[in-house]
Order: structure tokens, then C-alpha cells, then sequence
């Protein structure tokens, strides 16, 4: 594919962004079943079907400049949202080999490694950079390894360390998350940055979730999905420009949720880092407006019904509670009350 | 999901006598290419056809991390052993094919450390040979205390004495030479990690000796691999599989679920990584209980058993596999 598949959009001010009936049709739904309660749903990250976002390791899409862009913006307004422990170099640097050895062999068009010893020349086409550089010398790049990488990889990172039989979230890029902040969360371990969530800990998805992780093995990724609800396509929903993002729920109207509302969908990966052995957590997500998601009818039945139906603790959480009753609404038309097929892929009729 | 299942062939590229005691393997990758990058402290399960016997033994990986190309391993002949390192020792030669799993680290260095302090006694040193390299690469700060019989036994003593000079220390038991432990403890700066490997003895007198002297648990890190011991033959019934075993008295309980065709999780194979936990549905004996994992009370339960150290005695046991 050539350089003009990618567009230019923006996901502030005018918000621009779009899906193209092919982004549409390749979106990853989330839903297996016509209802929805936190599980330990984690399942190996293996390639996936051609033109599926599983199909490579790190999906590139048609928004990944204007995701780029975006997240410039971010970091210019507030530096803190990129932030490395001094220990986490090492992984920093684990990540950018995991993510440059990806897209090299995964998108040879857009992306190239070549590597001489330790001297490493990145050519990012889409992006327009060519970078010599020498491995793990961190004096050659213009920024730390992990902050090199993210600027040019679509998602949210973290960083797990390892140790007393625990994670710690110790460095981060986040600039695309659904309302939490690295700043808050950076030093803490794996139930104590949890603690917000509901009903999970007391269903032991958290003991269980942990106890796999820790013994997450090298090679072996897995991956998992989150949703939520964002209204307008902003990436960034965080903490500290909530008075950017929040009041916007009031002002949904029949008229207009089904271009305004958004399903925000997290496709989550869990990575062993050889050299570091931490925790690599990249958080992609993807955004799909209502209109567009109901041009398939089998997402548009069962999104209702899982929005009608999902427990009101999780709907208060994900900060839609005030806005499901008119999902619901504007959600029923496209709900014939048909029975769905299992699986989430989609079934355009 | 990740019951260590994934292999790597293997080719021995080279078989050196260290001495008396410890053979040096290095193998490549069947085919060419490089081997997966690990962080000092991993280990790799080596497979063996033991003359229809499959064993699956862990050995820590010993050469730099950054040099991909291959992987070497010691391994210190066990004359009392269930034959791992009897078949490493005698039947394993430059060109044979083998098998091994990715590797895996459950004794990683903690990156937060200011300075690390390392502790090996005997062949506890190999898990050092790496994280030295590790560390010197990035220009860490470190020191080791290498404790060997005598120095004939004291393999690589001269390698890492002129590769890292007054960073190591030696200590020959027959010459006896003696770690000033406490003395050692008492002088080391705030933000140092303790790392210690080798025999049961000396593991427990390194953390005994920490923990007296107020070192945090958080900041001391060991490992002690467990071989498999040998014991008596005994029954278990595999409840899920609906099948009866006989585990020899050179074969681990893991080892015999798996001759039978049943899968079963593992990582370590040394009763350190809690990977193997199985639940025991019926117990009408003794449950020999090798494991580094389960707590006393779960132990004295009779509810779980560690299947890749742990042994029975007595009349019937049902486990949940
Ligand atoms: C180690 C990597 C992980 C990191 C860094 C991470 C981080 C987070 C964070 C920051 C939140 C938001 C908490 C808040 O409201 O402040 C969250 C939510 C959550 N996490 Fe994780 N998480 C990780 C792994 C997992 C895994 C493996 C599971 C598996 C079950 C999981 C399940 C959840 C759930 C169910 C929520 C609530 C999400 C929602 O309803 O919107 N997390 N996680
Ligand atoms: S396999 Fe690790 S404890 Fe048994």
C-alpha cells in the first residue's frame, strides 16, 4: 500500500475523524455474546486473518499519522505524560527492538531496520525519519528508547518491572487513555493501580490475571480487550483535561449520538521483554462512531443489548451512566430483536 | 497457555570438560540463526531422550546476553541423580540434535539496584557468568563472592578474575579461604541487592544472615534449583485422564504424567516456579513434599502437590490431571 492510504485528521477542535467502510469493516468489536461482565479474558496473541488488526503484531492503520500528530500535541502541552523510571531503560530499549523488529518484517513498504553490530539505521516512511543510531546507547537518539518508539507507534505503553512477586507500572507513553493518568498511577503495583475498578477484585480477576502474568513467558505474547465510551473522537480522555471532555456528555441529543457517540475499544497485548525481563503493555485504541458501527447489523443488535444490559457499577465506571438511556434509545432501532450469531465478527447482511 | 510447550532444535556446537565434575555445552540453532536475547539469571529446560525416558532438565544459561548465537550451559555430574546429568555427561556429543525451551527467568536482577552484590557457591555460579556480562555491558556496578572446594573445582575462577579483575572475589574451601559475610553485609551502600546461588547450606546461611542484619526481603534474591530426587516407585491415579501411573524411582511425578500422554503445565522443573501446582482429590499416605512454593500450611493440608519434585508414599493418591 502507498503513502496516501494514510489521512489526515484531526481528534480535537473540528474532530475530523472518520473510519473508512474498509476501517469499519476490519474494526475490532469486542463482544462475543449479547452481554458483557469482566472475566480474565486473555488468549494468545498469534496472527490473526489477513487485513484483521491481529494480523501483525503492531496493527498501522489508515490513522496513524494523524494519531501521531495528535499525540505531539499531547506531550508538547504536558511532558508528564511520558514518563521512565532510571531502571527502565533497559526495557525502554527491549520495546523499541520488539516494536522496530515488528513493523520491519511486518509492513517492509513503510518501515526498515538495518543493522550492523549494534549500529542500527530505522527508516520510517510514513513519517519521514531515518535514524542511525547505536543500540542501547541512549546518547544517539534524540529522545529515551520508549519515548523514541511511542512518538512513531499508534497506542498507549507501560512498562511492568517485575519483583516481590509483583508488577510495577515504573514508565509509560499515555496519551490516548479512557480517563486515568500515568503520573498518578506511575511507581504502583498491579492492585493498587486496579483499585478504581468495580467488582472485579472481589471475582479474583485481579489474583488470577497477576498470578498468569508474572509467569508470562518470552515468545509467547497474549492479549486481551477493554471498551469504553467517548463521546466525540478525542483521544485523549485523561484526568488532568477532564474540563476539556467531560461536560461534552451533556450535550448528546437523539440527533446527534449516532455521530457523536463512540465505542472505544482497547485491544491490549502483554509482552515478556527478553533483555529487562519486564512487562511490555501496549493499549491500542480504536475508535468507531454509533452511525458507523450500525452499518453491521449483528454489532448494532448486540451493542444494544449489552449497553441495555450491562451492570449499572460498570456503566457509572466507564462514565456512561448518564447517557444510556439514550443509547439505548437511538441503539433499539437498529435491534430487530433477532437472535446473534456467536464470535464478534461481523455479518453484513 | 504458556505450559512451556514451545521448542527450540537445538545442535551441540561444542562439549568441554571443565573438570572433574562440570561439562560446558554450547549449542546452536538448528539451521542457523539466532537464539531468542535473555536477561541474566534465565534458565533453558534441556530435553533429553534418556533410552525412552524423557527428561526435561533446567540449566541456567551462562554466556553473555548479548551474544545471541548460541547458548552454553554447565552441568555438574550427579552420580546419585535420576540420570539427567549422568546422560548430559556421557551420552551428549558435539553435532547431536537436541531440544530446548525458550528461556525463562526466575532469578532476574533488580534494574533498581544502586550495586549488586552476588553470592556463588560451586556451580551456583553459572547464573552469575551472565548477569556479570549484563551488568558490565551497561557499565552497572557489581561484586562477586565466588566460594568453590578447591580450585581445581573452581571452574571459570580464572576467566572472571581477568575479565572483571578486583570486582571478584575467590574463596577455595581447602585452602581455607571463608567469606566474611557479615563483614561483607555491614559495608555495602544503601540501594545495594544481595544475590545468592549454590547449595542448600550456604543459601541458608546468606539469607539468614541478611535478615538478621536487617537487610529488607525485597532487596535479597535467591534461587536454588532443586533436582528431582530419586525415591521410591509409587502409583497415582490421574483423575481427569482416568488413567493409573507408576512413577519410577528415577522419574519425577511430572515426568510420568507426561510419559502417559497427559499434558501438564511446568516451567521450572525445580520447585520454584508454582507453575506445576496440581490439586491432590484423595490422599491415603504421605505426600513428600521438595517444593520451594507452597506454604507449611498448605503443605500439612495434603490438598496440593508440586508435581516436578515431589514425591508419595502410601496406598492411594488422586490427582487432579
Ligand atoms: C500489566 C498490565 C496492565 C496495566 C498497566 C493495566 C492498567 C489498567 C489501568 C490504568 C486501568 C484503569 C484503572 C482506573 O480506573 O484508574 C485498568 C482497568 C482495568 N484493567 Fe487493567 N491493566 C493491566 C492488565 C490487566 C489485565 C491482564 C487484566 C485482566 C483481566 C486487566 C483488567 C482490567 C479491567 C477489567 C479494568 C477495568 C476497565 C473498564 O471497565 O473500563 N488489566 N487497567
Ligand atoms: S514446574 Fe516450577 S514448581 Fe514445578
Amino acid at each position: 500500500m502507498g503513502l496516501d492510504f494514510f489521512k489526515q485528521e484531526t481528534f480535537r477542535d473540528d474532530y475530523t475523524f472518520r473510519n473508512s467502510p474498509e476501517a469499519i469493516r476490519r474494526f475490532p468489536f469486542p463482544f462475543a455474546e449479547d452481554s458483557y461482565m469482566y472475566s480474565v479474558n486473555m488468549e494468545p496473541h498469534v496472527a490473526g486473518p489477513k487485513g484483521s488488526v491481529f494480523e501483525h503484531m503492531f496493527d498501522v492503520d489508515e490513522h496513524y499519522l494523524s494519531e501521531m500528530r495528535d499525540r505531539a500535541m499531547v506531550l508538547r502541552d504536558d511532558p508528564l505524560r511520558c514518563q521512565s523510571l532510571p531502571h527502565m531503560t533497559l526495557a525502554g530499549w527491549d520495546l523499541l527492538e520488539l516494536i522496530m523488529e515488528s513493523k520491519a518484517r511486518d509492513y517492509p513498504d513503510w518501515f526498515e531496520l538495518h543493522k550492523t553490530g549494534n549500529r542500527w539505521t530505522w527508516i520510517n516512511r510514513p513519517m519521514e525519519i531515518e535514524q542511525t543510531f547505536t543500540f542501547l546507547n541512549e546518547s544517539t537518539l534524540p529522545h529515551g528508547p520508549m519515548e523514541y518508539i511511542t512518538r512513531q507507534t499508534q497506542g498507549d505503553f507501560t512498562l511492568q518491572d517485575q519483583r516481590d512477586n509483583n508488577l510495577w507500572i515504573d514508565a509509560g507513553m499515555v496519551t490516548t487513555q479512557a480517563d486515568w493518568s500515568l503520573d498518578f498511577d506511575i511507581g504502583m503495583g498491579f492492585h493498587e493501580w486496579h483499585a478504581p475498578v468495580p467488582h472485579a477484585h472481589q471475582m479474583g480477576v485481579f489474583d488470577r490475571a497477576l498470578k498468569f502474568l508474572l509467569k508470562l513467558q518470552l515468545g509467547a505474547p497474549v492479549r486481551r480487550f477493554n471498551w469504553t465510551m467517548t463521546v466525540d473522537p478525542i483521544l485523549d480522555t485523561s484526568p488532568e483535561t477532564y474540563p476539556k471532555w467531560g461536560p461534552s456528555k451533556a450535550t448528546l441529543t437523539l440527533d446527534n449520538i449516532g455521530h457523536r457517540q463512540h465505542l472505544r475499544v482497547e485491544l491490549q497485548s502483554l509482552h515478556r521483554l527478553p533483555r529487562s525481563n519486564a512487562i511490555a503493555f501496549p493499549i491500542r485504541a480504536y475508535l468507531i462512531k454509533f452511525e458507523e458501527l450500525v452499518t453491521m447489523p449483528k454489532w448494532a443488535r448486540r451493542l444494544h443489548r449489552v449497553v441495555r444490559d450491562v451492570h449499572p457499577d460498570l456503566a457509572t465506571y466507564k462514565g456512561f451512566l448518564r447517557n444510556r438511556d439514550l443509547m439505548v434509545q437511538y441503539l433499539s432501532q437498529f435491534d430487530d430483536g433477532k437472535p446473534t450469531s456467536p464470535g464478534w465478527w461481523p455479518e453484513p447482511e | 497457555m504458556s505450559n512451556g510447550t514451545a521448542r527450540i532444535p537445538v545442535t551441540v556446537a561444542e562439549v568441554l570438560e571443565v573438570n572433574e565434575l562440570i561439562k560446558r555445552f554450547r549449542f546452536v540453532r538448528t539451521g542457523g540463526g539466532h537464539l531468542p536475547t535473555f536477561s541474566g539469571g534465565s534458565h533453558v529446560v534441556v530435553e533429553m531422550n534418556d533410552q525412552g525416558t524423557r527428561r526435561l532438565n533446567p540449566y541456567s544459561l551462562m554466556s553473555d546476553p548479548a551474544d545471541t548465537s548460541s547458548y552454553t550451559i554447565s552441568v555438574r555430574r550427579d552420580d546419585m541423580g535420576r540420570g539427567g546429568s549422568l546422560f548430559m555427561h556421557r551420552q551428549v556429543t558435539p553435532g547431536m540434535q537436541m531440544q530446548i525451551g525458550p528461556p525463562v527467568n526466575l532469578f532476574p536482577l533488580d534494574l533498581r539496584g544502586r550495586k549488586h552484590l552476588m553470592i556463588a557457591g560451586g556451580i551456583g555460579i553459572t547464573p552469575f557468568m551472565a548477569m556479570t556480562a549484563q551488568l558490565d555491558a551497561r557499565g552497572e556496578r557489581f561484586e562477586l563472592h565466588y566460594a568453590a572446594r578447591s580450585r581445581a573445582l573452581g571452574a571459570y575462577m580464572d576467566f572472571l578474575e581477568t575479565r572483571y579483575g578486583d570486582r571478584v572475589h575467590l574463596y577455595v574451601d581447602e585452602e581455607g579461604q571463608a567469606i566474611d559475610l557479615a563483614g561483607l553485609l555491614s559495608r555495602q551502600p544503601i540501594g545495594t541487592h544481595l544475590y545468592v546461588c549454590g547449595p542448600k547450606p550456604m543459601l541458608n546461611w546468606v539469607l539468614s544472615t541478611a535478615r538478621k542484619m536487617g537487610w529488607p526481603d525485597g532487596a535479597v534474591h535467591s534461587e536454588e534449583f532443586l533436582g528431582a530426587p530419586v525415591g521410591k516407585r509409587f502409583q497415582v491415579e490421574l483423575a481427569a485422564a482416568k488413567k493409573t501411573i507408576t512413577v519410577e524411582g528415577n522419574q519425577s511425578l511430572l515426568e510420568a504424567i507426561e510419559a502417559a500422554g497427559v499434558e501438564a503445565p511446568y516451567l521450572c522443573r525445580g520447585g520454584a516456579c508454582g507453575q506445576c501446582e496440581t490439586d491432590v482429590l484423595h490422599c491415603d499416605g504421605h505426600i513428600e513434599h521438595n517444593d520451594h512454593w507452597l506454604t507449611a500450611e498448605q503443605k500439612a493440608s495434603g490438598t496440593k502437590i508440586m508435581t516436578c519434585v515431589s514425591r508419595f508414599e502410601g496406598k492411594r493418591l488422586v490427582v487432579d490431571r
